[in-house]
């Protein structure tokens, strides 16, 4: 196999050594996309600098590096995993926890609530339902530019399954909190669908933890399809290590009049990508894409936005800002394609970074494709220090030089987490970035791991 | 207080302040006036501490200390307010959290205890109403958003927060219609007590109609080129500035 690269080698090897094993565990359905996957990837391999779309990101770092892959955990894993809690007194959650990417055994994989949501493993949701499977898995996550999309699909086992039925609105927010923890370097892959059928209403929060300072990769894919007049909300927090690395790849399918924001803090990590893709598929559907990042040492946040205005009169949003300390390094693409046939569409992103050292870099790139005419369409990227003027207004008011840099920066990344709905979340991440901020360790206080 | 003597300044190598002296005892008003370009606002930022340009000679003694070798957030802890001419709009920072860091970064330097959050919240009431500040602006953002009148009237709320020594005020009128004008005075006014002071900086003289001052200076080309009492005030508004620079310029020619 000629032109593919060392590191591309490592992963069609680790495939062929345990594509039996992993389909053995799961369902027909996902099975029948592995071999066109594996054969995508194998063609398209992982992202080097050569990709328009990772550009900025060197991979390797984390890629090319021999890690234990973990395709099954052991129950005692679970039991400590289940002992796992979050810490936020008022948050009122329906809390699932996945270990390495697998959901738990010990308590039931699929749980039925009383108004008819289904939560729970999306392996086992394969084989009770194969006809929602069959409709949604797959259909809304593709990649013509990130071959580790198609790695997931190729390899992916178990991750979390949500379903909610016509017209139910689940007050309470389903808590995912995805634990990383092992005694060797690691590679895990896990896959999430969520199904929002027409009416409903449902939000989501993702928590990323590492629960050991092992060398961590995580590639994941969510798909989430939202139905007509729907509503949606999706929040990451990203609180690991500087020896972890986490790809997400997040589809969001809306369908006619529908309603979803998908917002990403990453507080600390080694390497982050996140690739958000917004596919706004029916008439009048509207998005909100947020990100915040914060980085310092060698760390390197990238975020990938793709809006793709299929259908008329959509309105989309984009607000990613990012404060960079240190030797940290940060990518912004924002990507908005308005089709043909999507008249009447409304499309705004916007990207505001504060470097604190002349060692900190950041690249920011829009990249606007429009194929209608009635749009209405903007975009605007800063990249700066802080504000002096404002600097010079707390301090007249014997704020110090310190604390006021601390309340500018608090205040830029307030405009991210505003939009956060669930308030206890929000009045915990505006404490945790605050804390990051300050350069204490923002980490939940029950997180064991003392990382540094 | 304050004695200012001989100060220069100069930004970006210009002279802006050449060779000012003023002294202002405890209890009084001194307006400042003069021309636009004069120097009037040179002069706050200097005596604020904002780093814009260089002090080029001169002393300025605050309560015997020599205040050009003080931080700003120092001076401020020390009693001395600046009154911007344009509010700085800080989004995300609350109105709130702004003036309790504010507050107690000022009591802990005076060796005070932070204010627990109901007697920094009943303090916060007192001073809306002293100030007659819409309760509506303290729960937003610094400034922002706030109308020209609402972020002159902010100015005053915040003064009135820290109950400053020395407050300075620069053109904290300029585009305020009457009634904001008569608030931000009655402001001043009700803040004003024996132990304080204040330099109005103003263009006009309408704002020294409400706020009465013991002294009125004259800034021209960077210098006081006329000081006498309130009744200037009367003189400049009537005759303008010019006699003033006709003045000085046959000074200079004799």
């Amino acid at each position: 196999m000629n032109g593919i690269s060392e590191v591309t080698s490592r992963y069609l090897y680790l495939y062929k050594e345990n594509i039996d094993r992993i389909s053995g565990m799961s369902s027909p359905y996902i099975n029948s996309f592995r071999k066109g996957a594996f054969e995508r990837f194998s063609a398209m391999g992982i992202p080097t600098k050569k990709d328009e779309a990772y550009k900025y990101t060197n991979l390797n770092i984390f890629f090319d590096h021999d890690y234990k892959s973990y395709f099954i955990p052991e129950t005692a894993d679970f039991i400590k995993a289940e002992e796992f809690r979050c810490d936020i007194a008022d948050l009122d959650t329906l809390g699932i926890v996945l270990l390495n990417g697998f959901y738990p055994t010990i308590n039931g994989k699929l749980h039925q609530l009383s108004n008819g949501v289904w939560i729970g493993s999306l392996n086992e949701a394969a084989l009770k339902f194969p006809e929602l499977i069959e409709k949604h898995y797959g259909k809304y996550a593709n990649s013509d530019t990130d071959g580790l999309v198609h790695l997931n699909t190729a390899m992916a086992h178990d991750g979390v399954f949500v379903y909610v039925p016509d017209g139910v609105k689940l007050s309470k927010p389903v808590q995912v909190v995805n634990l990383v923890q092992s005694d060797e370097d690691m590679f895990s892959q896990h896959r999430n669908l969520i199904i929002v059928e027409k009416n409903a209403e449902f939000s989501m929060i993702i928590c990323d933890h590492a629960l050991s300072p092992n060398k961590f990769l995580t590639n994941a894919v969510t798909e989430a399809y939202v139905g007509e007049n729907a509503h949606f909300d999706l929040i990451r927090v990203q609180n690991e290590h500087n020896a972890a690395c986490k790809i997400t790849h997040t589809f969001i399918h809306q369908e006619k009049n529908s309603v979803t924001s998908s917002n990403n803090m990453t507080l600390h990590g080694g390497l982050i990508r996140n690739s958000t893709y917004h596919h706004l598929g029916g008439e009048g559907a509207e998005t909100s894409s947020y990100g915040l990042f914060l980085a310092d040492k060698f760390q390197h946040i990238d975020n990938y936005v793709s809006v793709d205005h299929a259908s008329p009169k959509c309105t989309s949003n984009q607000l990613f800002k990012g404060v960079l300390d240190e030797m940290a390094t940060g990518t912004f693409n924002g990507r908005i394609l308005v089709r043909p046939d999507a008249q009447g569409t409304m499309a705004y992103q916007r990207n505001n970074n504060i470097l604190l050292t002349d060692d900190a870099k950041m690249d920011t790139k829009p990249q606007l494709e429009i194929y209608a005419d009635d749009v209405k369409c903007s975009h605007g990227a800063t990249i700066g220090q802080l504000d002096e003027n404002a600097m010079f207004y707390l301090q007249s008011r014997g704020i110090n030089k310190r604390e006021a840099r601390l309340m500018l920066m608090f205040g830029f990344a307030h405009e991210v987490i505003q939009n956060i709905k669930i308030e206890p979340l929000r009045e915990r991440m505006d404490n945790l970035v605050m804390q990051r901020l300050r350069g204490e360790l923002s980490r939940c206080a029950s997180c064991m791991v003392k990382c540094g | 207080m304050l004695v200012i003597k001989d100060l220069k300044a100069s930004i970006g190598g210009k002279n802006i302040l050449k060779g000012i002296s003023l002294t202002v005892k405890p209890g009084e008003i001194h307006a400042i006036m003069g021309p636009n370009g004069s120097g009037k606002s040179t002069l706050a930022a200097v005596l604020a501490g904002r780093e814009l340009g260089e002090v080029t000679g001169g002393t300025v003694t605050y309560y015997g200390k020599n205040l050009l070798e003080m931080a700003a957030e120092d001076r401020a802890k020390d009693g001395i307010f600046l009154g911007f001419q344009y509010p700085i709009e800080i989004p995300g920072v609350s109105m709130v959290n702004f003036m309790k860091t504010a507050v107690n970064e000022q009591r802990k330097y005076r060796g005070l205890e932070p204010l627990s959050a109901s007697d920094f919240l009943k303090l916060m009431r007192e001073k809306k109403e002293m100030v007659e500040i819409d309760s509506k602006l303290a729960n937003r953002s610094v400034n922002e958003g706030f109308s020209g009148g609402e972020k002159k009237k902010n100015e005053i709320f915040q003064m009135a927060m820290l109950d400053p020594k020395l407050a300075i005020l620069d053109e904290t009128d300029s585009g305020l219609d009457i009634d904001a004008l008569r608030i931000v005075a009655n402001g001043v006014n009700k803040i004003k007590r024996p132990d304080n002071s204040f330099i109005v900086i103003t263009h006009y003289q309408r704002l020294l109609d409400y706020i009465v001052p013991d002294v009125v200076h004259v800034l021209y080309d960077g210098r006081i080129v006329k000081t006498a009492g309130k009744e200037l005030a009367l003189e400049l508004e009537e005759k303008g500035y010019d006699w003033i620079k006709k003045e000085v310029e046959n000074s200079i020619m004799v």
